[in-house]
């Protein structure tokens, strides 16, 4: 674990200190290439030619082909990019040298190829250094380069740290690379919480209930998880600190449901009944009523804020039927957001602020739109294919986790915010469902 | 085992009156028996026939009970889809409920309220709060005391029957009792 640690603090040290040799001529970020809120999405063309080693040490060429395969897959899986075939490339890199003077950036435009990432290995022992150049081709030009050090066994975290970075260039955004998705999983035969990494990898179970175990949240700095279980016979609200596993108990009288933490502040929400009406309130940190924030005589729930936790979105069967709600925090004020349909729920404010994803019911199969705050430009994401719910945004906004049963079972499926490249995030036994995306934290 | 009883008893008697014939002087238990006919091809005794009567009627009492019990937990409410008010077929079953809950005032019943599988969870657990809710305020206007009851949501989680037609989405909106 130290030495992990240690790892990362060269990793992220060698980040700054080689990006000061590689990229002096560009200092601010560029993010005219990639629109992330683009509903015609583009894919840009890119290429990665196996990296090159950089010495005489011969493990560095199965190094290379690794990792630069690991950073194309991981590019793609943003959606946003597609991988021009190796095959299908007209000049060898290791052989001619991967910084600008020795690319002929015409062989890379000749192909359609848009942005070219060239990377170096260099392997001493136990040690690894990868040092990636980002091209765009038809300018010749180097948009960034960097070099990251670490242990031979950190291919993931240093693939991770560069495509990160990539993408805060060409979107000025960050995070995905660096977050998590907890989700609920049957595979014990309960339903319980687990986590993987934003692609799927590495799943492990978090809770141990052995009962209905729900709607898990994220604290915003990844520390902790709020579900909902029922392992004590009535839905309660349980605060999980993921370090030492330690829990604590929210249990009013009636519903304990849908906690989330509000943003920038140390205060929960969630829905309770205990004054016999389901209402969402504001909680402290140790579980007590801060205030209550919804009046109305019929259902309110599903709180999901603003991300600058000025605003809630909400579901209130207030009209007869369940629809979404924004209301200010400050004034009190509420408005209706949904109107087209008759069951609008589950909505989540996307990090960027702008929209919000809910899901949609009609004939007994939801779907997942998203909507802009002011109630324009309703967009429906998911088309005629199974039941569709639960949209959770990745914490750069570009891309949207749901759980689908088109394929029979329930699973995890991630898409673009556009709504393209809808596919399983994972497999695992028994059904998945109720994804939530963390805020970008340093789980590695 | 009444038979054997029988048995037993002429065993007994038997064996006192060899005793009596040893010992003529000996005890006052034997004047008991001794004033038996020991009718051995006649049925059981009336005090037997009394006490087979009784035990009959204890276990149909019994049975009824269990009767009673089956159909309070097994016989659900139903609702419409996303609403928690009570149709007129759901207060028809309530107030046999209620009888029971009156009869069986030192029962604690668990209301369940569910949904169909339509719809999302959060929402559904809400819903599924508010019919056992409209079910729990109707007992107890009902007169039955609100100690006796507790309810609890489970949403569109345990559903009562699988499949995705009108048909199980009707017997899945549902209020359940539980005996505790």
């Amino acid at each position: 674990m130290q030495n992990k640690k240690f790892n990362i603090l060269v990793v992220i040290w060698f980040a700054l200190a080689a990006s000061v040799f590689l990229m002096p001529q560009y200092c601010q970020a560029e993010y005219d290439y990639v629109k992330i809120s683009d509903p015609f999405l583009n894919k840009i063309p890119v290429a990665i030619p196996e990296f090159v080693g950089q010495t005489n040490n011969s493990t560095e060429a199965d190094v290379g082909v690794k990792v630069s395969d690991l950073t194309g897959e991981t590019l793609a899986f943003t959606g946003y990019f597609k991988m021009i075939d190796r095959g299908a490339f007209l000049e060898d890199l290791r052989t001619k040298g991967i910084t600008a003077s020795q690319i002929t950036f015409a062989n890379w435009t000749a192909i359609g190829t848009e942005l070219l990432i060239t990377g170096g290995i260099t392997i001493e022992g136990d040690l690894l250094m990868v040092e990636f150049r980002l091209f765009d081709t038809y300018k010749g030009e180097l948009i960034f380069g960097k070099r990251y050090k670490g242990r031979l066994d950190d291919q993931r975290l240093i693939v991770h740290r560069f495509c990160s970075e990539m993408m805060y260039r060409l979107t000025g955004k960050r995070g995905l690379f660096e977050s998590n998705i907890a989700f609920v999983s049957t595979t014990t035969g309960s339903k319980e919480v687990f986590i993987s990494e934003f692609d799927g990898y590495g799943a492990k179970q978090v809770t141990q209930s052995k009962s209905l175990t729900l709607f898990p949240a994220w604290s915003p700095d990844g520390s902790a998880i709020a579900y909902t279980s029922y392992k004590k016979g009535q839905p309660d609200i349980y605060i999980k600190r993921l370090n030492d596993q330690s829990e604590k108990r929210i249990s009013f009288s009636g519903i304990n449901i849908t906690p989330v933490w509000v943003p920038g502040s140390s205060l929960m929400a969630a829905t309770l009944s205990f004054e016999g009406d389901q209402e969402i309130y504001l909680l402290t940190e140790g579980g007590k009523i801060d205030k209550r924030l919804t009046k109305s005589w019929n259902i309110d729930v599903h709180p999901s804020f603003s991300p600058d936790g000025k605003k809630m979105a909400f579901v209130s069967k207030r009209f007869g039927n369940p629809q979404v709600f924004v209301q200010d925090l400050d004034s009190g004020s509420v408005r209706r957001l949904t109107y087209e349909g008759k069951y609008n729920t589950q909505p989540n404010w996307s990090p960027a602020g702008d929209r919000i994803a809910f899901s949609g019911m009609e004939g007994g199969r939801s779907d997942i739109f998203a909507i802009n705050v002011d109630g324009g430009g309703l967009t429906r994401l998911t088309y005629g294919a199974g039941s569709n719910e639960s949209a959770s945004w990745s914490p750069d906004g570009s891309m949207i986790a749901f759980c689908s049963n088109r394929l029979g079972k329930s699973r995890i499926f991630v898409m673009t915010a556009s709504g393209t490249d809808q596919r399983v995030l994972l497999e695992l036994p028994g059904e998945q469902t109720s994804p939530a995306w963390s805020l970008a934290v340093n789980n590695n | 085992m009444k038979k054997g009883n029988v048995f037993f008893k002429i065993g007994f008697v038997v064996l006192m009156i060899g005793l009596l014939m040893i010992a003529p002087a000996c005890s006052k238990k034997a004047k008991v028996d001794t004033s038996d006919q020991y009718p051995q091809a006649q049925g059981p005794s009336e005090e037997e026939l009394a006490r087979r009567a009784q035990m009959e009627r204890e276990q149909e009492a019994l049975r009824l009970k269990q009767a009673a019990l089956q159909q309070f937990e097994n016989e659900d409410v139903y609702f419409n889809f996303d609403d928690s008010t009570l149709t007129p077929e759901a207060i028809e079953v309530l107030n046999q409920k209620a009888a029971w809950l009156r009869e069986n005032s030192d029962a604690t019943v668990t209301v369940e309220g569910h949904c169909d599988e339509r719809g999302t969870n959060e929402y559904n657990i809400a819903l599924g709060e508010r019919r056992a809710q409209s079910i729990v305020s109707f007992l107890v206007n009902a007169g039955i005391s609100s100690s006796q009851l507790k309810a609890v949501s489970y949403g569109e989680e345990k559903p009562a029957v699988m499949g995705n037609d009108e048909s199980a989405w009707a017997k899945n909106r549902r209020g359940h009792f539980v005996v505790n």
